[in-house]
């Protein structure tokens, strides 16, 4: 009788059955479930705050160096951040403008409040989208590991065929002020505090992280006379190929910028024993990239001051960011080290400076689709995964959602390799290096950035949005028209001769260049660092009026012509190596001749490819001969594997399943 | 980037009467219509295949050698691409003096093994060979790896390594000012690296200049000579050397420090380090002798280890035939003309290496052993003696790419290129350096920007 009892009472706990259950609506999370349900799964996402979605805990903004990139490749896959940037920005700024249209960076501030709400309604208003307000708290899986479901503390079940899960900072998060620690994610917001023992249940490696943020301040008590106004750009560029530019030639507000001084470093320096991270209560890895305010007066002592800019966190708040100033310190010291800043005298805070610890996975645990090797169907998205950054997070949620879609739908995954964009930089760096601090994108980490432009993002990657169906056939039919036109004009340019007649010559004189001796070629002009494209207008009369972005990328291609050659040639060795498939669950020692050290690292990682195990640390040119070799002799021992490898399944969804 | 067309010399480097220096690629025609000369003008691309050609290899201006010149197109070759073998005069520096021509107008010196795994990944060679091809590769690769290291000089070594630090504290500087533009500023860079630029080319310059004429280099078998005191090891030296110049006396514990000596055992080249005898001692200034000997041990591509036969084996033979597990060895029976306390068949007993009887003050046996030496190193799978010079080749190619490196940085910041171009071929510098010193890339950038520069934020 009793256990009739049980089973019944087991039977009323809510149970309910979706195709994607996504964990976390962060800027992660929104992607991944925009992405599935655009796709037509039936999605739920679950947050411990609904008043949090897509909420910004940190700075005010989007973009920045190599960032900006990032969201520029979310948008032309069909993501949202770009929109909602576009909608949502204060202020805007082109970094880097003098440098090479590479290391070009959009970044805006953004209304904080704004991004967050639009960013609500969005997925309010999408189609196949369920939002729950609930703690997952546990993952479900059948005999073979797969995922089946998700639990919440309640003890409800979510049935579901793929889960993403985008936890960002909750995990078993932690905060410090000095002496003082709550167990509150970030923002005081409530903490998870289960799902890591169910992740740890299942066998996942965990990680333990840290990061920080400086302290809010009120505006009305800040004297903004004492500090450097910092402007947003004239002209205002989009983050979204779909906003038009004219949508976002707004009124902007400004930034400020002032610095510490010897007095800030000796408060600090007097404080350290009551900083948490030199007291030793911290246990997560922080960022080197980000380092606190007191980490920077410590580590480098040399510098007698440091930048610090004050930016507004949105247009119906008092509070202003004080970037470059995290910290960990107690809540007196912080009073105290703040107001030394000139136009700080008499600043009021608002919100003090925290540091947050928080549980996350080593990410070698995935495969580049950001699929679990042990779990088919959980994937996983940023800072979950180890990263750093919104923009890091946006991009890996919405390839961790279009590939949960993929694995149901039983289609390729979308897998971007380290030439086709930063996301493929960053998801390669994460699964085949692993990390040991919170993963931050840099233009430098990606080795072809002079072919990864923000620029051309639309021209690279929205033929896979289209295939992937998140792009419109309309918007695919202008990325391939421009794309016509571009080459088109290029050749036009290439055979235009220019005479060193009397107009040409007024039109170098009239830009500091070198007057001609002969004639050359117009691509030569456009070549010289004083000329480019537009300005040689005048003597190129055959010239039709082309799209601004159209006449930009005819521009970037000549006159960078030498040098994206060059990459384009090492793009194409690097290719023959990704394309050369290898067995999964495969054990190494099989080979002979490889070194002991590469089999542990092989068996380990589990690479695709004979590229990817090249990137492993410890796997030398040697050692990669050798599984060439191998996979050569595979072709007469295992004919079967050899032509399915070279088939290319192992990027294929679902492929794995059928095994 | 180079083209992937390779070159090696396909015959030993010794002194014989003909050498072949092979290339295979695409580009092979391209490369030797580049440096040979026929008689007749003709142009080596527009014959047929496995047609042979009289003619010279010039470099410029300059005449090399008197070959003949083998062409074989895709796929009827060893590799099935492209080769081209050029049949020269036998001799160490005339091959050496083609290949390094050859690899100047187009082609890179061969990763160890490569042709035999072109041949093998082009499906050249069956499944059966599969298994030795990969022994082969990885024991080449082994020892290349080895010898690279090995044969730098230490002098050379720390001025690569002192550069590359130097480029890379640049390539952070201008990252660190892309990735965080409102806190570093990159103002008249420019001019500052220029000034850096003209004084790390003038360093490689030197270290171009020091490899032509073997400053950089130490070329040949590392050989170490080892034996408890007093067997004999400097008498030895001495004999193969030819002159007196180990310190020879019959006072145990005279050779205190290392001396080492370059020979040429009938066209083999040998390093040859004399050591100081092995025994437990309480002398400071041996002990440091024998730590030293131990360690060369280690590191030796051959052992010769002398014995004193007219003493019985003690616990310091012992000692040294621990060392001489699992190493290419020979063993030298010495003072046979005294009475004989330890036998051949004795010591067959603890090694499995060959056993020479030898008398060093008599002059007996030395032929054996230098034909014993020789059958090691050219009977064997790897001829470790090509590889030594291979090495040398790639060690020069990899400065020479360097140096072009800086070059184009010095060009990119004449031709006023945006800063983000320099790091492109810095970083190409830093890496092809770090290939001379056996040290690859991973996150030394990343670690140097985050070590060096404060960010932002």
């Amino acid at each position: 009788m009793k256990r009739k009892d049980l089973k019944v009472s087991v039977k009323n706990l809510l149970e309910e059955t979706y195709d994607v259950c996504v964990v976390g609506a962060g800027h992660a999370g929104c992607e991944a479930a925009l992405a599935c349900a655009r796709l037509g799964m039936e999605t739920i996402i679950f947050t411990v705050s609904i008043d949090s979605i897509a909420m910004m805990p940190c700075n005010p903004n989007i973009g920045g160096t190599s960032k900006g990139h990032l969201v520029r490749e979310v948008d032309a896959l069909g993501g949202e951040m770009g929109k909602n940037i576009d909608r949502t920005f204060i202020q805007s700024k082109m970094l880097n403008k003098s440098k090479g249209p590479a290391v070009h960076s959009l970044r805006a501030q953004a209304d904080k409040a704004e991004y967050s709400s639009r960013m609500r309604q969005t997925l309010q208003e999408t189609e196949h989208l369920t939002i729950r307000q609930a703690e997952v708290s546990e993952i479900v899986t059948d005999e073979e590991n797969r995922i089946t479901g998700v639990k919440t503390v309640s003890g409800a079940l979510y049935h579901c065929k793929a889960a993403v899960l985008c936890t960002g900072t909750y995990l078993r998060a932690r905060c410090l002020t000095g002496e003082m620690i709550t167990h509150t994610g970030p923002n005081g917001l409530q903490a998870a505090n289960h799902l890591t023992e169910s992740l740890l249940a299942h066998g996942i490696e965990m990680y333990r992280f840290k990061t920080g943020t400086p302290a809010r301040i009120d505006k009305r008590s800040i004297d903004f006379s004492k500090m450097e106004e910092q402007f947003g750009d004239e002209t205002v560029v989009p983050f979204s190929f779909t906003t038009d530019p004219k949508e976002v030639q707004k009124e902007q507000v400004s930034c400020w910028l002032t610095y510490t001084n010897e007095k800030t470093h000796e408060i600090i320096r007097n404080n350290l024993d009551r900083s948490p991270i030199y007291a030793g209560i911290i246990e997560g890895t922080g960022p080197r990239y980000c380092p606190s305010i007191e980490d920077k007066v410590v580590r480098f002592a040399d510098k007698d001051r440091h930048q610090i800019f004050i930016e507004p966190e949105g247009i119906h708040t008092n509070e202003m960011y004080i970037g470059g100033m995290s910290s960990s310190l107690p809540e007196d010291v912080q009073h105290q080290m703040y107001r030394t800043l000139p136009g700080l005298e008499n600043a009021k805070i608002v919100r003090n400076a925290y540091a947050i610890e928080y549980d996350c996975i080593n990410p070698k645990q995935l495969y580049p689709s950001l699929e679990f090797k042990k779990i088919p169907g959980l994937f996983s998205g940023g800072q979950f995964n180890g990263s750093s950054g919104y923009e890091e997070a946006a991009c890996q949620g919405l390839i961790a959602g279009i590939n949960a879609a993929m694995k149901i739908l039983k289609r390729n995954y979308l897998i971007l390799d380290r030439s086709e964009a930063y996301i493929g930089v960053l998801i390669d760096d994460l699964v085949t290096k692993g990390n040991k601090e919170p993963y931050r994108m840099m233009t430098s980490r990606a080795e072809y950035r002079l072919l990864l432009r923000q620029d051309n993002a639309d021209l690279r990657l929205t033929k896979k949005g289209y295939e992937v169906g998140l792009i419109s056939k309309e918007r695919y039919d202008w990325v391939c028209r421009k794309e016509a036109m571009i080459s088109k004009e290029i050749e036009r340019v290439n055979g235009v001769k220019v005479g060193a007649n009397q107009e040409v010559q007024a039109l170098m004189e009239q830009y500091g260049s070198i007057p001609l001796n002969t004639g050359t070629f117009l691509c030569e002009l456009i070549r010289r660092p004083e000329l480019d494209y537009d300005k040689l207008a005048p003597i190129d009369p055959e010239r039709e009026a082309l799209p601004e972005e159209v006449a930009q990328q005819v521009n970037i291609r000549i006159k960078y012509d030498g040098y994206i050659r060059r990459q384009v040639k090492q793009v194409e060795h690097f290719k023959k190596l990704e394309k050369k498939k290898l067995p999964q669950d495969f054990d190494y020692h099989e080979i002979s001749g490889l070194r002991i050290e590469a089999v542990q690292k092989l068996n380990e990682l589990q690479p695709l490819s004979i590229g990817q195990a090249s990137r492993i640390s410890g796997v030398t040119p040697a050692d990669v001969s050798v599984i060439l070799v191998y996979l050569e002799q595979l072709k007469y021992l295992n004919p079967d594997l050899f032509y399915q490898l070279q088939g290319d399944s192992a990027s294929k969804g679902g492929e794995r399943e059928e095994k | 980037m180079k083209s992937d067309t390779i070159a090696a010399i396909a015959t030993a480097m010794t002194a014989s009467g003909i050498g072949i220096v092979r290339i295979s690629g695409e580009e092979s025609f391209a490369v030797i219509d580049r440096i040979y000369r026929s008689p007749s003008g003709k142009k080596l691309s527009g014959e047929e295949s496995h047609t042979i050609h009289y003619g010279f290899i010039y470099d410029g201006d300059e005449p090399i050698d008197e070959v003949m010149v083998l062409l074989m197109k895709a796929p009827h070759s060893y590799t099935k691409e492209d080769s081209v073998e050029i049949d020269c005069h036998g001799g160490v520096y005339v091959m050496k003096r083609i290949l390094e021509t050859v690899v100047k107008y187009g082609a890179r010196p061969a990763e160890p093994g490569e042709f035999t795994k072109r041949a093998f990944l082009n499906g050249r060679i069956d499944l059966a060979q599969a298994e030795s091809v990969i022994d082969l590769i990885q024991a080449k690769n082994e020892f290349a790896l080895k010898a690279s290291l090995n044969q730098l000089k230490g002098a050379a070594s720390r001025e690569i390594k002192q550069i590359r630090e130097k480029i890379l504290y640049e390539i952070a500087y201008i990252e660190s000012a892309l990735d965080d533009p409102e806190h570093i500023s990159l103002d008249g860079y420019g001019e500052h690296l220029s000034g850096i630029m003209e004084e790390t080319g003038t360093e490689i310059q030197k270290l171009l200049d020091s490899a032509d004429n073997g400053r950089m280099l130490k070329e040949g078998i590392n050989t170490v000579i080892l034996g408890k005191p007093n067997a004999g090891k400097s008498s030895l030296l001495n004999l193969l050397v030819g002159e007196d110049r180990a310190i020879v006396t019959d006072i145990a514990g005279t050779t205190r420090d290392i001396l080492e000596e370059q020979i040429q055992l009938n066209g083999i080249s040998l390093n040859i380090i004399d050591t100081a005898g092995i025994r437990n001692t309480s002398d400071v200034v041996e002990q440091i002798g024998v730590e030293k000997a131990k360690e060369y041990a280690k590191n030796a591509d051959l052992i010769i280890y002398v014995i004193d036969a007219s003493t019985p084996l003690d616990e310091n033979d012992f000692a040294i035939m621990d060392l001489l597990q699992e190493k290419q060895a020979v063993v030298l029976l010495n003072k046979s003309d005294l009475e004989e306390k330890t036998t051949e068949e004795e010591v067959g007993k603890y090694l499995y290496q060959k056993i020479l009887s030898v008398s060093a003050r008599e002059n007996t046996g030395m032929e054996e052993l230098e034909n014993t030496i020789r059958e090691m190193f050219f009977q064997g799978e790897i001829l470790l003696n090509d590889e030594v010079y291979l090495t040398n080749v790639r060690h020069k190619n990899s400065l020479q790419e360097a140096l072009d490196s800086i070059h184009l940085v010095l060009q990119s910041i004449q031709n006023r290129m945006p800063e983000d171009f320099y790091s492109i071929d810095l970083m190409n510098a830093y890496e092809v350096l770090g290939a001379i010193i056996g040290e690859s890339v991973e996150d030394d950038l990343v670690n140097e920007i985050f070590q060096k520069f404060c960010m932002g934020k």
